[in-house]
């Protein structure tokens, strides 16, 4: 093979597992290690730069990063990555001074965005500081959207929420709530530079089945917990069931125990396997004794005097097939569940009733508009989507990361520039060396296990509907659980022609990643490694020819928990740790390049 | 050298043995040689030996000297039995541990000044005696301990680190082997561990004093230009005589091979090793004619490596003395201590 291309901006940014799964790219073991050094303000605003709302996603987050740690590779729970990030929020100082500020000169530019949520404020919060005018139009009567009608506040407590919200809301933008956008075409006749759409995915979706107009107790999850929310909704029957098995089933399971319930069951069509919810999502309502029901496909619902008492339900059984798949589907039974209310939650789309057909912007054959997946842009230049609104319901930190890019391509088309063209990404690396067995990380192996999130006692919490359930953690436990994160930032550079092949970083390996061998093509060097290769899509580490056999270096990236020992161990420091740092270009950073070249060709002109 | 320990991490890749071990079972504490010490690779090669051999750790006895190398049995084997003896005499306290059980795996690790400056008498009897044991020798021609004197074994015209000439002949421990008896001597090379382990794995199996001579840099006193035991010295005139495989008891042998050119030899626990001369004019089983292989190619500057020379039919040293079949510590009391009667009979023997 020949040797790995390092110099490029995937294959480092590639080994932080967390960071590459991260769809905002967080730089977590920078801000694990700021919190473990004690400077929580530090951390937070390093998180806010990338994914904007630290407190809230520390709580609430889809932590797509937890699943890809490094961590779970040596030991069966991740670094809980999320709720330190909450460490970060809730011990920050005052960070309002740091906080970016709008550009004192406008640049004449306005823009329109339609809804207040995370996608649209991200975008207001990297383009005030550029100059811009931003106006958001919000149809209910508090900004947050999704954050604050579909997120009960036992996990997501207002407070925290409105923090966060108004450090972009105060630095300048002009929020007019109880402002729905009726007409597109409308707002496209107001003049505005460019308009970001960033609706959301409001519309939850119906169960047409017989009995469903019969009964005002059967209710639509997301707008249920909507209600719920503004105080409209404040009580519920004593036996409920949900249907559908997601996190929003998950919401609404617990917020009826606060609401009444005393007999809640989710009801679930299929194995527990091919569950939509998150594993902790799952846990949190399991925790609170909700019973999941599965392999119970809905089948109708049972008025009694024309008030609703349960629904009859198909027992189902299933076949999987070698790869765990449903081969085959049989209906076996039929039962009634008896109950007083029925919350529907299976699922929700976006929905744009409000935007004329004939005016430009394409729509598929799923009514879901037809969006560039780099620009966000539309098919008619100058209108943007994002968040839930873009692609269909995914997570805040997704919406965020639109907003991101939304923000790069409306400054892009403001100054009549082209959207694709775009600041590429860059990895900085720097040794970590300090002397003589001193590294600028802590690097030394903790086996400890993950600390467990201190919660609400049982009965406590359920006295109110915005009791935060958990509690975040204590001084101890923070202290443990960094410990843990394995630094996957600190990258182990290898430097061929310094090597003299004695064997001492193979043999101090705790996980046999190394392996020197006769060069090959590449399956013959996955075949030959010193540990067999269990992740086949991680790219392998291959040096130049050693300068006294002329064989290789190989690195199995995938095994190694950058102990650094291997650096350590060199005698010639062949081996050398060094931290990567991802540079993620944003809105403002365009505009820094906009300048330098401005100068430039004052220079040359 | 590191301060930070090798950490236990079960990771997806870790194989077990047939004793449900894992390769980590067999590592001792944290190495406290210099980073890049050609022992502490033979560590990691005994570690390997003896863990895919499926030996249970509690059946090795592990004995050393004095030296840099003879530290390094701290650095495996953490659950075997060990005694670090007094300087270059390693091979007596051997003995009386062979003599006391003879169902331990007596593993000694020494290296050129405990082997043969101090310890040569010892060194030589314990051949003489084919003690049963294997005898691992990590030569690196200088004594790293007292900041890296020329040793017995540096060659003629080998420089010193700050420019000084040996003038003085060495000691090779391979010939010095070979002209006092050994059973099974062998040399091989710390960077080279394809070649290292089985030999390992067959003088474990050897019945009788194995000598494994293996040349381990010294990374701080002897890897610079004009050492003649450096890294890319050896690896420059490295010279592989014989190979070998290893093949375990009940193993059937898949390889095929032509009569002559590979021969297969079985060990005493029914194992067997498979020798293939890499050289058309060696032979490993001709005391004589090796020798002067050995001497040709040393001349040439070349080391020679393999497994040199390998008898298994002589007698090791509970054959010569006709000792008991058993340990002591299976012995009962009465048959270990006779009582007075059975003394004085002795003892008659002898007027």
């Amino acid at each position: 093979m020949e040797p790995t291309k390092t110099s490029g901006t995937e294959y480092f940014h590639r080994v932080v597992d967390c960071q590459w799964a991260c769809p905002a790219h967080t730089d977590v073991p920078e801000y694990i290690r700021l919190i473990a050094q004690g400077r929580f303000s530090d951390a937070y605003m390093l998180n806010r730069v990338s994914n904007v709302f630290p407190g809230i996603l520390g709580r609430v987050c889809d932590r797509p990063c937890e699943p890809a740690c490094r961590r779970v590779r040596v030991e069966d729970e991740p670094v809980a990555i999320c709720r330190l990030k909450r460490v970060a929020a809730d011990n920050r100082g005052d960070i309002r001074d740091r906080l970016p500020k709008a550009a004192e000169q406008k640049n004449g530019k306005r823009i329109a965005l339609i809804g207040a949520g995370c996608a649209s404020l991200t975008v207001v919060n990297d383009l005030l500081p550029l100059g811009y005018e931003c106006v958001i139009y919000e149809a209910l009567d508090k900004h947050g959207g999704l954050m604050r009608t579909n997120i009960p506040s036992f996990r997501l407590p207002a407070t925290v929420l409105d923090e966060e919200m108004d450090y972009i809301i105060d630095m300048g933008a002009d929020l007019r709530l109880g402002t729905p956008v009726e007409s597109m075409k409308r707002l496209l006749a107001e003049g505005y530079d460019a308009i970001f759409v960033g609706s959301g995915a409001p519309k939850g979706k119906n169960l047409d089945l017989p009995g469903r107009l019969d009964s005002d107790r059967i209710h639509i999850g997301i707008q249920w917990l909507e209600s719920v929310a503004f105080e409209h909704v404040d009580s519920i029957g004593e036996n409920v069931l949900i249907i559908g098995v997601g996190n929003t089933a998950m919401d609404c399971c617990r917020t009826s125990l606060r609401l009444g319930a005393k007999n809640v069951k989710v009801m679930a069509r299929k194995p527990r396997k091919f569950f939509k919810a998150s594993d902790w999502e799952l846990e949190d309502a399991e925790e609170e004794l909700v019973e999941i029901v599965v392999n119970y496909s809905p089948k109708a619902f049972v008025m009694e005097a024309g008030k609703l008492v349960g629904m009859t339900f198909e027992k189902m059984e299933y076949d999987l097939d070698d790869d765990g798949n449903i081969a085959d589907t049989r209906v076996v039974a039929e039962e009634f569940f008896a109950c007083d209310d029925v919350v529907l939650a299976i699922g929700q789309e976006n929905a744009f009733p409000w935007i004329e057909r004939d005016i430009g912007i394409q729509f598929d054959q799923w009514e879901v508009p037809v969006v560039d997946p780099v620009t966000f842009e539309a098919t008619l230049p100058g209108v943007f989507f994002g968040g839930d609104a873009a692609f269909g319901p995914k997570n805040i930190i997704w919406a965020v990361e639109h907003g991101h890019q939304a923000a790069i391509s409306i400054h892009k088309y403001c100054q009549a520039q082209s959207l694709t063209d775009r600041l590429p990404r860059g990895v900085n690396l720097q040794s970590a060396k300090m002397g003589m067995h001193e590294w600028s990380y802590s690097n030394d192996y903790d086996p400890t296990a993950r600390r467990m999130m201190p919660s609400v006692d049982l009965k406590e919490r359920f006295k109110k509907l915005n009791i935060e359930v958990e509690l975040g953690f204590s001084v101890e436990q923070i202290v443990k659980e960094v410990e843990r994160c394995l630094n996957c930032d600190l990258q182990t550079v290898f430097f061929a022609d310094l090597c003299i092949e004695c064997d001492a970083c193979i043999d101090v390996c705790p996980v046999d990643c190394l392996t020197i061998t006769a060069n090959e093509d590449e399956q013959t060097l996955k075949n030959n490694l010193k540990s067999p290769l269990l992740n086949p899509d991680q790219p392998l580490y291959v040096s130049a020819s050693l300068k006294q056999t002329g064989r290789v270096m190989v690195k199995d990236e995938n095994l190694c928990v950058h102990c650094g020992l291997c650096a350590e161990r060199c005698p010639t420091a062949a081996w050398d740790m060094q931290k990567s740092t991802v540079n993620i270009p944003y809105a403002i950073d365009e505009m820094v390049q906009d300048e330098a070249r401005c100068l430039e060709n004052q220079k040359t002109g | 050298m590191t301060y930070i320990a090798k950490p236990r991490i079960v990771h997806g890749g870790l194989t077990r043995n047939a004793l449900g071990l894992t390769i980590r079972d067999y590592e001792g504490g944290m190495s406290t040689l210099c980073a890049g010490c050609g022992h502490d690779s033979v560590t990691a090669a005994i570690v390997q030996a003896f863990f895919e051999l499926d030996i249970p750790p509690h059946r090795v006895a592990k004995m050393s000297g004095i030296g840099c190398s003879s530290k390094t049995p701290a650095y495996f084997l953490g659950a075997s039995h060990g005694f670090n003896a007094v300087h270059g005499r390693m091979p007596s306290v051997a003995t009386g541990a062979s003599v006391a059980n003879r169902e331990l795996y007596l593993l000694g690790v020494s290296g050129d000044g405990d082997s043969l400056s101090i310890g040569l008498g010892q060194f030589a009897h314990a051949i003489r005696r084919n003690l049963n044991m294997v005898y691992v020798l990590e030569n690196n021609g200088v004594y790293g301990l007292t900041k890296g004197q020329f040793s017995a074994s540096a060659d003629v015209g080998s420089k010193a680190r700050k420019g000084e000439v040996n003038e003085q002949q060495p000691i090779d421990p391979v010939q010095m082997a070979m002209a006092q008896g050994g059973t099974f001597v062998a040399r091989s090379f710390s960077g080279d561990k394809e070649q290292l382990v089985p030999l390992l794995k067959a003088a474990i199996k050897h019945q009788g004093f194995a000598l494994v001579d293996v040349i381990s840099p010294c990374v701080t006193f002897n890897d610079h230009e004009d050492s003649t035991k450096s890294y890319s010295y050896t690896r420059q005139f490295f010279h592989r005589a014989v190979h070998l495989d290893y093949v375990p008891p009940l193993e059937e042998i898949k390889v095929a091979y032509d009569e002559g050119e590979v021969m297969p030899i079985e060990l005493h626990d029914g194992s067997r090793i498979l020798l293939r001369k890499l050289s058309k004019d060696y032979s490993f089983t001709n005391r004589g004619a090796a020798l002067d292989y050995i001497r040709s190619h040393q001349r040439k500057g070349e080391i020679v490596t393999g497994l040199l020379y390998i008898d298994e039919s002589e007698p090791d040293l509970h054959g010569i003395n006709h000792t008991t079949t058993a340990p002591l510590c299976n012995l009962d009391f009465e048959t270990l201590c006779p009582g007075s009667q059975a003394l004085a009979t002795l003892q008659q023997r002898f007027r």
